[in-house]
């Protein structure tokens, strides 16, 4: 497995250790991973669809006289549930040595539920952090109208949805440009 | 007017500058597009998520949608490259300790030598040179190949291409990882600034026009989605057509700055967009016109033989068929629904839909809808020209 972050890897680990895959390991990053590929010979690799070294897994796919060429999962498309749910799950999945497909389905189900899980945690977190920072803008932008027009807050806030409706936009759209322009006239 | 919402995927690069400049100088709002850019961690992803209908547009490195039609890399998907978003752009760069051995030689570095260069390249180093560049299908590696595959003392196992995201480039070059690399700004600059490596070559000394970038799109969506590919071309082809007029440069590189789609300081910007480049720590920056092009000379038309030209590299790599190669290549670059988009505004286009590869080494004129247009220069280093057959494209 390809995994910068330790304890996401640590935790997808665990989970394939208890589904009962006890010679997995973790790479930090790809930059040595022909190397990697020829010590180790894995059976399958797995990394986020969104790391980067993934470009650098592709060129081996392509280019490489590598011996132990890896194939990504999507190729094989005959599982295409399969498929879908790992995209979902935000996982991708490299086979290296044409491991049989009744033995890679329970190591890939076992790692796509670990990568939702994962991936829902943090999109809460991620969630959680633009609603504070929302609420951090258009709270400066209330007080911006509030004194500039001299009004209460309440008139402020409504001041902002009315021009945020009657412009068909969101609220918090409507006050980052106003921030953004006071920003820009000091 | 309601507009539509579409989601076009992007990586953080300077060539991404027209999808920006047309969302935040409403181009695309204009057009009745709601354009939503959504930033790629790498190709991979980017490609993986326009085969899977995650996104509808995607810019993409030039060889993408033809690698992807011919099922070479992720899924199989006929995937169109609706117009070229950027021409050159790119630039090569070695790292200090193999300056100081190219240096050895007596080579010394006016950053516009191609011959003069890689003589130098191989004489300093026995070893095979380890190249990065940012993904197997791109742009880059052919323009390396066309370049170090003429020189005199040049052997396949001399040289050796990896795959390095670009923002690891630099890190690569400084560990020793990578002797040279070419990758696109501002990663070449970050490189110079961070690694002490030295740039010694544009991508357009290689060849003077090369496509870039391209606006890609899934075919069987680009035929039930034709309004929004022809509004998508318009909005682009105003936001290059602002780009580049030298007037503009200025407020771009500070649009460009300010917008959080690239997450790149001004300084990082600035060489590639003002075609200024300090090619190595403490030199003052050189002028390197054509550097980077997103209007000029019809850079935007997706020539039928720019197509063919691709095809020709990813047969060979891999072993395909050539003819059948080039027919996939040129049905994905679609000069038709171009052409169809543009018409109304009135925009000058060219008349014929390829023309040879390499042949003009000065700005010509050729016939044009309005009567005549400049082209080029877009010749190639060693003088070649590449006519291909005029075979009709197969029905899109």
């Amino acid at each position: 497995m390809v995994e910068a972050d330790h304890a996401k890897a640590q935790d997808i680990l665990e989970a394939l250790k208890e589904g009962g895959w006890t010679t997995a390991t973790v790479i930090a990053s790809a930059a040595a991973l022909e190397r990697t590929l020829t010590q180790q010979d894995p059976d399958i690799i797995l990394i986020d669809l969104a790391n980067p070294d993934r470009d650098t897994l592709e060129h081996l796919c392509f280019v490489s006289n590598a011996r132990n060429r890896p194939v990504a999962m999507f190729v094989d498309q005959t599982d295409n549930a399969m498929t879908q749910a790992a995209i979902s799950a935000g996982l991708s999945a490299y086979v290296v040595n044409g491991l049989q497909k009744d033995r890679i389905k329970p190591v890939l189900e076992t790692a796509i539920a670990r990568f939702s899980m994962i991936a829902k945690m943090q999109s809460e977190l991620e969630a959680a952090k633009q609603a504070l920072a929302d609420r951090k803008t258009i709270d400066r932008a209330k007080g911006l109208l509030i004194s500039a027009r001299n009004i209460s807050e309440d008139e402020a806030y409504s001041l902002l949805r009315k021009t945020a409706m009657d412009q068909g936009r969101k609220v918090i759209d409507v006050a980052a440009a106003l921030v953004t322009a006071a920003d820009l006239l000091q | 007017m309601k507009s539509s919402r579409i989601h076009c995927g992007y990586l953080p690069l300077v060539d991404c500058a027209p999808l920006i400049i047309a969302k935040e100088l409403t181009f695309a709002a204009e057009e009745g597009l709601d354009l939503q850019l959504m930033k790629q961690p790498s190709w991979s992803a980017l490609r993986d998520r326009l085969a899977f209908g995650q996104i509808d547009f995607a810019h993409m490195l030039s060889p993408m949608p033809i690698a992807m039609s011919l099922g070479l890399g992720g899924v199989t998907t006929r995937v169109d490259a609706l117009m070229v978003l950027s021409v050159n752009g790119t630039v090569i760069g070695v790292s200090a300790d193999l300056e100081r051995r190219m240096q050895s030689t007596g080579w010394r570095n006016n950053f516009s030598s191609p011959e003069a260069t890689s003589e130098a390249l191989f004489c300093a180093t026995t070893q095979p040179l380890r190249i990065g560049v940012p993904f197997p299908f791109s742009m880059h590696r052919m323009l390396l190949e066309t370049w170090l595959s003429q020189a005199p003392r040049y052997r396949p196992e001399q040289i050796e291409i990896v795959t390095v995201p670009p923002p690891r480039m630099a890190d690569a070059v400084r560990s020793g990882a990578l002797d040279i690399f070419c990758v696109g700004e501002p990663w070449g600059t970050v490189a110079v600034q961070q690694s002490g490596a030295a740039m010694i070559l544009p991508g357009s000394r290689i060849w003077e026009f090369a496509p870039e970038k391209v606006l890609g799109v899934r075919h069987q969506w680009a035929a039930e989605n034709s309004a929004t590919c022809a509004a998508m071309i318009r909005a682009l082809s105003k936001a290059a057509q602002w780009l580049d007029q030298p007037e503009n440069t200025p407020l771009a590189v500070s649009i460009l700055a300010r917008s959080q789609h690239l997450d790149l300081p001004e300084h990082a910007i600035d060489p590639a967009l003002t075609q200024r480049l300090t090619t190595r720590l403490g030199q003052s920056p050189r002028q390197t016109d054509r550097f980077l092009q997103f209007y000029q000379g019809a850079a935007n038309f997706p020539w039928l033989s720019q197509a063919s030209w691709i095809a020709a590299f990813l047969s060979r790599w891999h072993g395909l068929d050539h003819a059948a190669a080039r027919a996939t290549a040129r049905a994905c670059f679609r000069t038709d629904l171009y052409r169809d988009a543009l018409a109304p505004l009135g925009v000058n286009l060219p008349l014929a839909s390829q023309k040879p590869e390499g042949a003009m080494h000065q700005p010509s004129a050729i016939p044009s809808t309005t009567g005549e247009m400049i082209l080029g220069p877009d010749g190639f280093f060693s003088g070649a020209v590449f006519n291909f057959p005029a075979e009709n494209s197969p029905k899109n």
